[in-house]
């Protein structure tokens, strides 16, 4: 019988996870090679979305050139976030319209590339993961995903594997969380308010821990839980489905404070 | 005209509405009284999402041939026994309106609900010329009595609560009885309905909007719960129409497939209660209905959008859905918006009517979270149509200049991947060794904004690509 | 330029058209003569009782009150008997409809006037037109017969329908307007009538009654 090659993933890490939180990176690379795959980390910064969502469409294409070279030769491009998955997927292409050069290029790109845990669910076709989470979590839907990439089903079916969690699902999980990139910086006093609605409907859900896909979302969710003074942990879906949770959960001390 | 607007007062309005106790319960309303209803509309009728694509439709074509569907609708008003006045902006659309009112000798105008009249300022207008304009939809019956613009473009009122427009009956309705019970809301409808009864009967002229205007037979829809609009136009001896170019639909058969997704997408309603189709004056054997019909096309900026990136947004049915989903809205509500449209709705087209420099800030104050593409019944994608400003804004040096060279700095190192690496790999491992300890930051240089609300959460250190290199190094990728 | 040509003009520039292309126009008054009608829902194309049964459903969810008699000869004491009901008082207003004159209204003690509304009338019987099952709406179209003041004034309209003009969508009454106003042609008004007035302007509560009728009552007519 003849052995398939390995699909070969172009791990897009995403600056966020990059620059943040590189954990969620490996455990989006302990995922992929556990589900078969072979996994690379090409040299990369950003896939371009502040320029893009800033009105700068030539420093964005800029940008998307240089991921478009970087990620040509991969079976499937993979990254932890459906924000930046979505920018590549459906907004590359957009931004290359008028180019005939580089359409066929920014299509090609975005047709293999994925979410990571829609790839796990859709491309895989994966139904489980071999990790163990004690309580309970709720699950944030970021809009990107949900809107852009329809990630929404994926993420809940590999956490419903999860030996001895428990999902519960918290109201209107579906709603911005008032990130919005540069939006929670410019618009500070609003973006303030649309957490402050989030972060009572995470707490009225009364789990242990919140998940989402994103880390944008993540680290605002969990600055204002951690704000708030409220306890909740706060982590990446994948360190979970990843079994990876020795390090603190987003926005907790790495070192016992000095005495 | 000189425009009225707060909008460049953006992020006044803003924390000026966020600080309003009253006004963030009553937003409250918003998200309880039309999300749900909407879903629950939308699931019931399984091509919703089918008509949704066909009312798309309908208008593209529509608007691909809006000269010859206005040449054909025109002939048709006309051969009904109607006017049609085409009005290039404003100044032309107030101009004729007065003349009309002047020619039926009018004292006084009752007027259906139109947001074509609140973009022209008409009662204003009106009212400086000697003539008095009452506005006979509750809500906006409700904010004339305030002297406000709507707050939202299918709920004028949703940003009061009874016990104002208890005070506001109380202090207007000065002959009746001032013991009078107004604790409950019907007792303000009923109220209402019996003052504004009178009106409908001393009103000269009557104004509408229109929902529709159908090129097939020059018929102008509108589409009411409470029959103000019939009212208004089937008791005075004048009716005029007011409605925008872009309200054009070929025939009866394409009004009806939007009027499908019309109520559903507003109020979860499966059809509004009043759905009315007038063509032309009185009939010779008519008991009742005006005497004279008049059509007043505005056009204010709309045909420069055709054909530019902005045209999608001439779709809009104003059906209010992407305001009801939008988180935005929910936390500032539409009078911080400054203008006539507020929501998502009101960030594309509103800097197109007033202009980006004063508009600006509108289609910069969303999250682009797709909520109100994902429910809009036309499909108008309108978190791309508020991108396609920030690019005009950015491309006129209109983005603030602070703004505008972080962006520069940032892009200078995105643009580097090598230099990126090396830059990034020191500055997280400074920040990430200043934060072990709390695990986040309560205030940081620059980002001000971010830290008046929440913590900052501190990085892990090391970043992902310096782990990668040193770990996996050597080992077969 | 008078301002029409100017806005033309503008039209034109902006879809970079003339206007006189043969094919634009061409689509144009295709479309027009034709009208094509686009997704029609399952839900309204079942005909006989079932048709008849959805109209009754839809109408009732839109908070309108629905009676079947068997012949027209019921109807004045069908209504007589729903006044009564409501305890509201036997006068009732209507236009010079044929169908609703030849109906035996001598047989109840209902106080009878006719023409357009004034304003003072509490009660009031329209003849529709038609209906439509996939709503519950009915059609009404304006003139002597059943003036349009009858169907917003009063504070109870009653509304007679034919259950053979119940149709199963709104295309279908459409083409019975075209059939009988002809092709192009409309009435003064034609109403849509999906349940009685109602407003959600004061902190979104639903209540019935604004400027229109309080009640919505339809009387089916099966023979």
């Amino acid at each position: 019988m003849k052995q398939e090659r390995k699909p070969h993933i172009g791990l897009f890490v995403t600056c966020l996870v990059d620059l943040m939180r590189p954990s969620i990176g490996f455990a989006a690379v302990k995922l992929l090679e556990d589900a078969g795959c072979s996994v690379d980390v090409p040299a990369q910064t950003c896939c371009g979305q502040p320029a893009y969502n800033s009105g700068d469409r030539g420093t964005t294409r800029d940008i998307a050139e240089q991921v478009m070279a970087a990620f040509e030769h991969y079976d499937y491009v993979v990254a932890p976030s459906g924000s930046c998955a979505g920018m590549i997927k459906a907004h590359y292409p957009e931004l290359f319209a008028d180019d005939p050069n580089l359409l066929p290029k920014a299509e090609a790109l975005a047709d293999k590339t994925y979410e990571l845990t829609s790839f796990l669910v859709d491309v895989l076709g994966i139904s489980k993961v071999d990790a163990a989470f004690s309580g309970t979590v709720t699950y944030h839907d970021s809009c990107s995903g949900l809107r852009e990439l329809g990630v929404k089903t994926q993420p809940r079916k590999l956490l419903s594997s999860v030996e001895g969690l428990t999902l519960v699902e918290m109201n209107e999980s579906d709603v911005c969380c008032g990130f919005g990139g540069t939006f929670a910086v410019k618009y500070s006093d609003i973006s303030g308010a649309i957490v402050g609605a989030k972060a009572r409907n995470i707490e009225e859900a009364h789990t242990r821990t919140l998940l989402a896909g994103d880390l944008g979302c993540l680290m605002n969710m969990a600055g204002k839980l951690s704000r708030d003074g409220k306890t909740i942990e706060v982590r990446h879906v994948a360190e979970i489905l990843a079994g990876m949770t020795d390090e603190p959960p987003i926005g907790a001390p790495t070192a016992k404070p000095a005495k | 005209m000189i425009v009225h607007t707060t909008s460049p007062q953006f992020k006044r309005n803003a924390a000026r509405a966020l600080a309003d106790t009253q006004l963030q319960k009553a937003l409250g309303n918003v998200k309880q009284g039309f999300i749900d209803k909407r879903r629950k509309a939308a699931e019931k009728l399984p091509e919703f999402e089918g008509l949704r694509d066909s009312a798309r439709d309908i208008k593209n074509h529509t608007l691909e041939h809006l000269d010859l569907y206005l040449e054909a609708y025109e002939a048709k008003v006309k051969a009904s026994g109607g006017h049609v006045h085409f009005a290039r902006n404003a100044d032309d659309a107030r101009d004729i309106i007065l003349s009309i009112c002047r020619e039926a000798g009018a004292k006084t105008v009752t007027k259906g609900k139109s947001m074509i009249a609140e973009e022209i300022e008409i009662n204003g207008h009106l009212q400086a010329n000697g003539i008095t304009p009452v506005e006979t939809d509750l809500g906006e019956y409700i904010i004339q009595l305030r002297n406000e613009l709507p707050s939202h473009i299918i709920a004028p009122a949703v940003h009061l609560n009874a016990t104002q427009v208890e005070q506001d009956f109380r202090r207007v309705h000065k002959d009746l009885d001032p013991k009078r019970d107004l604790s409950q809301p019907v007792q303000l409808l009923t109220e209402a309905r019996a003052v504004l009864r009178e009106r409908f009967f001393a009103a000269d002229v009557g104004i509408t909007g229109a929902n529709f205007l159908v090129a097939e037979t020059g018929t102008s829809i509108i589409v009411t719960n409470e029959g103000n609009g019939d009212l208004t136009q089937v008791l005075p001896k004048t009716h005029i129409v007011l409605a925008s170019i872009e309200k054009l639909v070929p025939t009866l058969e394409d009004a009806s497939q939007i009027l499908r997704v019309l109520a559903r997408s507003a109020t979860g309603q499966e059809m509004s209660v009043y759905t009315t189709f007038s063509t032309g004056p009185r009939r010779a054997s008519d008991a009742d209905g005006p005497e004279n019909y008049h059509v007043v096309l505005l056009d204010n900026g709309r045909s420069a959008m055709l054909g530019s990136d902005f045209e999608e947004m001439l779709r809009c049915i104003r059906c209010g859905a992407c305001m009801n989903h939008c988180p935005v809205y929910h936390a500032v509500g539409g009078h911080a918006y400054g203008w006539v449209y507020p929501g998502p709705m009101g960030a594309v087209l509103t800097p197109s009517l007033i202009g980006v420099d004063k508009a600006g800030h509108l289609p910069n104050a969303t999250t682009f979270c797709g909520r109100c593409e994902s429910v809009c019944p036309v499909r108008i994608p309108l978190p791309k149509l508020m991108r396609h400003w920030r690019e005009r804004e950015f491309e006129r040096h209109l983005t603030p200049a602070t703004f505008r060279s972080g962006l520069a700095f940032w892009g200078f190192f995105a643009k580097r991947p090598a230099l990126y690496r090396l830059v990034t790999r020191a500055a997280m491992g400074a920040l990430g060794f200043a934060g072990r300890h709390r695990g986040r930051f309560k205030w940081l240089p620059l980002a001000k904004g971010w830290t008046k609300y929440r913590d900052f959460p501190a990085p892990q250190g090391e970043t992902f690509q310096a782990r990668w290199k040193r770990e996996r190094k050597g080992k077969a990728a | 330029m008078s301002a029409r040509d100017d806005v033309l003009a503008n039209i034109r520039r902006s879809l970079g058209v003339k206007g006189t292309e043969t094919i634009r126009r061409n689509i144009v008054a295709e479309r027009l003569e034709h009208a094509p009608k686009g997704l029609i829902p399952a839900r309204g194309q079942v005909s006989g009782e079932e048709r008849l049964a959805l109209f009754k459903t839809q109408a009732e969810a839109a908070l309108a009150t629905v009676t079947e008699v068997a012949s027209s000869a019921d109807v004045p004491l069908s209504i007589a008997l729903f006044l009564r009901s409501h305890n509201l008082p036997a006068s009732l207003r209507m236009g010079d409809d044929l169908r609703l004159k030849a109906m035996p209204w001598t047989e109840t003690a209902l106080d009878i006037s006719h023409g357009p509304s004034e304003g003072h009338d509490l009660n009031a019987v329209s003849h529709a037109f038609g209906g439509v099952a996939e709503t519950g709406s009915l059609v009404l179209v304006s003139g002597p017969e059943n003036p349009s003041t009858l169907n917003f004034l009063p504070d109870n309209h009653i509304i007679v329908v034919a259950a053979k003009d119940i149709a199963g969508d709104y295309e279908s009454v459409w083409n019975r307007v075209r059939f009988t106003f002809g092709k192009g042609g409309m009435p003064r008004t034609v109403n849509w009538i999906t349940g009685p007035s109602r407003s959600g302007d004061i902190e979104q509560t639903m209540l019935l009654g604004a400027h229109g009728p309080r009640r919505l009552h339809v009387v089916v007519v099966s023979e």
